[in-house]
């Protein structure tokens, strides 16, 4: 038996192709949850009550520092078991809450670093001129906290997609599932697993080209401000 | 006799332990323009500050319009202001910053209306006209799309007037406005503020340090010195003529 066949090759490629808007879905559903929660957590973060702080800032870091396996199967498996709170949830939704949850984190803490970086005078002259809380936020403070974070929030949408595939232990039939399946089929994962690399890269790559041009067109116009990414 | 506009009464300020404001008594009339002069650390930021609601008291009042600014009653008892109280009164002050702090991401017309639509409800047309009436009043009517980033530093100071103006305002508060300008670019902000000041009916309070021009457009100088008005008068009578030791040391420095 050889190692490698083309003909294998050419005949997994629609099969696992079968997986991938369950692997794009989950990957823009997690993060479109992320977007909205990481929101949360910065709101949370500033209630101005020592308490509350401490107990925001540890349950983020809590779910900073377990990994994204862990928290899928808990959501999956352990979750239903809960007595009174406890659903069962689809792979899907498992895994667009789980991901989402863990990346929610990081989010927050990059919005966290936009808001810092608008200057305290920005908030002065905004209450020099008499807005209401509200309009702060929304038109002066937010529109300049949100473009320097674009590039970082692009780096961890692709972060999460390559993180997605995990989600197979848990019988998410995206592309790394279906590349399994094929894979076990026909006694020969090399084909299969070749083409999941191949479909990552292909995705990622311009993606990340894209976020690249993006960082440096933004750099241009606001280029004062500086965002302090939560990884590094 | 007119009513004064704001009046500060017995107004203490200190930033934890130091007491940087050590009771100060001051009537601004309406139209009035008031030059603040006085050694660094004197106090003299704080004082307007306060005035624009962006650092609060430790003691004392602050009168505006007749409205106390800083505490207000409730169930017969008077309290803290909170911000909605902060708001029906703030709308009569403007403030202009030693760094301009205009908005980066809204083109300086954007900068001027934002405010009169968003905050006063005003007619965008209406508020439009104003604004570019203002740019050109200050001399930038051919830069009314630019962004800040695009200005000099004596323009972006210009832009920060006509947007406080637009507002209406009646108090101004200008804190060192020159001071972080190149030198050759503080001309043509002075002469902004000299043609506001000659024209203009509101009562304004300039923290300087530009003698000369706090002798050409002041009606009134506080000498500020260790947080308390050490000298006030005519401009003549404080800058030209003053007997005080503190205020005549203070002033050899600008003499070369
Ligand atoms: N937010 C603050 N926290 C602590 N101390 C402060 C704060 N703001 C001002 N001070 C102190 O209060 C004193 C008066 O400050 P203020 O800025 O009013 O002085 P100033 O007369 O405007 O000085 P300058 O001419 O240097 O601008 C200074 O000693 C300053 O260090
Ligand atoms: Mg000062």
């Amino acid at each position: 038996m050889s190692y490698w066949s083309f003909e294998r090759f050419f005949e997994a490629w629609p099969y696992i192709l079968k997986g991938l808007h369950i692997t794009v879905g989950v990957t823009i559903s997690a993060f479109l949850f992320a977007l909205v929660f990481g929101l949360v957590w910065t709101f949370l973060r500033r209630i101005p009550e020592r308490h509350i702080n401490w107990i925001v800032t540890w349950v983020m870091e809590f779910i900073r520092s377990t990994p994204p396996l862990v928290q899928l199967f808990f959501i999956y498996y352990a979750w239903p078991e809960i007595p009174v709170v406890g659903v069962t949830l689809s792979p899907f939704v498992s895994a667009v809450v789980g991901f989402g949850i863990h990346f929610s984190t990081y989010i927050g803490e990059i919005y966290r670093s936009g808001i810092e970086s608008v200057e305290n005078g920005q908030w002065e002259a905004s209450t020099a001129l008499n807005f209401s809380l509200l309009d702060k936020w929304r038109l002066i403070i937010l529109p300049q906290a949100f473009p320097p974070t674009i590039p970082m929030l692009g780096n961890y949408f692709i972060i999460m997609f390559k993180e997605v595939p995990i989600a197979s232990t848990i019988g998410l039939t995206g592309i790394l599932h279906m590349a399994n399946s094929f894979g076990s089929e026909h006694f020969n994962l090399i084909e299969a697993l070749t083409i999941v690399g191949i479909i990552f890269l292909v995705l990622s790559y311009p993606s990340a080209r894209l976020i690249k041009k993006l960082e440096v067109k933004l750099n241009t116009r606001f280029d004062k401000n500086q965002v302090i990414d939560p990884i590094e | 006799m007119t009513k004064p506009i704001v009046e500060y009464k017995d107004v203490h300020k200190s930033f934890g332990d130091v007491e940087v404001l050590k009771g100060i008594d001051l009537d601004i009339f309406p139209a009035e323009k008031i030059a603040v002069i006085g050694p660094s650390g004197s106090g003299k930021t704080t004082i307007i500050r306060m005035l624009m609601t962006l650092e609060e008291p430790t003691d004392g009042d602050i009168i505006v319009d007749g409205k106390n600014l800083w505490k207000m009653e409730k169930n017969g008892k008077m309290v803290e202001a909170d911000e909605k109280h902060l708001r029906e009164i703030r709308g009569d002050i403007g403030m202009v910053f030693q760094h301009f702090n205009l908005f980066p991401h809204m083109t300086i017309l954007e900068n001027c209306m934002t405010a009169p639509i968003h905050v006063k409800g005003e007619n965008k047309k209406e508020v439009k006209q104003r604004s570019i009436d203002m740019l050109e009043r200050v001399g930038l009517g051919d830069k009314i799309n630019n962004y800040p980033s695009q200005l000099s530093g004596g323009q972006k100071q210009r832009v920060a007037m006509a947007r406080a103006l637009v507002m209406r305002p009646k108090i101004m508060l200008f804190d060192e406005v020159t001071s972080a300008l190149d030198p050759e670019l503080v001309g043509e902000v002075l002469e902004v503020i000299r043609d506001i000041a000659k024209n203009d009916d509101m009562a304004m309070v300039l923290v300087t340090h530009e003698m000369d021009f706090a002798l050409d457009v002041a009606d009134k100088v506080l000498f500020l010195d260790d947080g308390v008005i050490a000298e006030q008068g005519s401009a003549s009578d404080v800058i030209e003529h003053s007997e005080n030791p503190r205020v005549q040391e203070f002033l050899s420095r600008f003499r070369g």
